[in-house]
């Protein structure tokens, strides 16, 4: 599954690096404590959270994911979509919670995939 | 294999560019091909490390050396230091600021972490003066994937 068709499927807002959309989603993970994310998000996931500053792009830079999406109705920072930009890493915003969609991620299969 | 080192320095409270020597490192690793659960686990330490010198340390410095067979990233900051490194080691100690936990960070877990991924960790500090955080990576041992 790509990251296109999530956006499209889910009506999610893509806010920066479009250029990514064709990364393939290889599992999904929540969480908003960076420390936890970094140890055990699965690598090519797609990364739910309510965090929009910069140092997500790290994170998820380093765990090679395949996009964020930042849930509640919260938007990212100007300096993470300039990053996420320059990574070409998809940045989506969601106006409900984490959970209302990773259950509908999860029923589409996403997340089942055993960590590499 | 060669021998590589390489230096980075690292700001207190610079959280725009925090984690970029992380990155760094990382693509370095990829280009010269290393394993990849090997390369994570790096990225794990490395990250941590460089989180704690923005978070927590003074200005500092990340080395990375590889040597035959292995890999070693040294972490100097001139910041307030630990005073007792075996309680910041403890998972879910953490004396970040209200603030550092709104961005997520302060669960206590980079310690534990980088202890988990490093095949040897050694950390010294002199309160007041010092951190140094050193993390070795043995080139042929694998350790359970992160
Ligand atoms: N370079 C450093 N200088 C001073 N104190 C440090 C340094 N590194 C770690 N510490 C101390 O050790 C504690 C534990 O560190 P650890 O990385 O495990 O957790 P944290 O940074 O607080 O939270 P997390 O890493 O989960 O975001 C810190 O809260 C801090 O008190
Ligand atoms: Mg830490």
């Amino acid at each position: 599954m790509r990251v296109r068709e999530l956006v499209e499927g889910f009506n999610l807002k893509p806010i920066a690096g479009e250029q990514g959309l064709d990364r393939e989603v290889k599992g999904g993970y929540c969480g908003d404590l960076l420390s936890d994310v970094m140890a055990k998000a699965p690598v090519g996931c797609i990364w739910l959270t309510v965090q929009g500053h910069l140092n997500i792009v790290a994170v998820a830079v380093l765990r090679e994911m395949a996009a964020i999406v930042i849930t509640g109705g919260r938007e990212p920072d100007v300096e993470t979509v300039q990053k996420a930009s320059q990574e070409q890493l998809p940045v989506l915003t969601w106006p409900h919670s984490s959970f209302e969609l990773a259950g509908r991620l999860y029923a589409l299969g996403v997340g089942a995939a055993p960590t590499p | 294999m060669a021998s590589l080192k390489k230096f980075f320095f690292i700001k207190a409270r610079d959280f725009v560019h925090a984690g970029e020597a992380s990155i760094h490192i990382q693509s370095l690793l990829k280009s010269m091909h290393w394993d990849p659960v090997l390369i994570r686990r790096v990225a794990i330490c490395s990250y941590e490390g460089e989180m704690n010198v923005v978070i927590h340390g003074g200005d500092g410095v990340l080395n990375l050396s590889i040597e035959n067979d292995r890999l070693i990233i040294e972490i100097i900051d001139d910041g307030p230091g630990i005073q007792d490194i075996s309680l910041a080691m403890q998972p879910g100690y953490s004396t970040a600021s209200d603030e550092a936990r709104e961005m997520g960070f302060g669960a206590g877990m980079g310690l534990p972490n980088m202890k988990k991924n490093a095949d040897d960790i050694q950390i010294e500090s002199e309160p007041g003066i010092r951190t140094r955080a050193s993390m070795t990576f043995l080139l042929e041992s694998p350790k359970e994937t992160p």
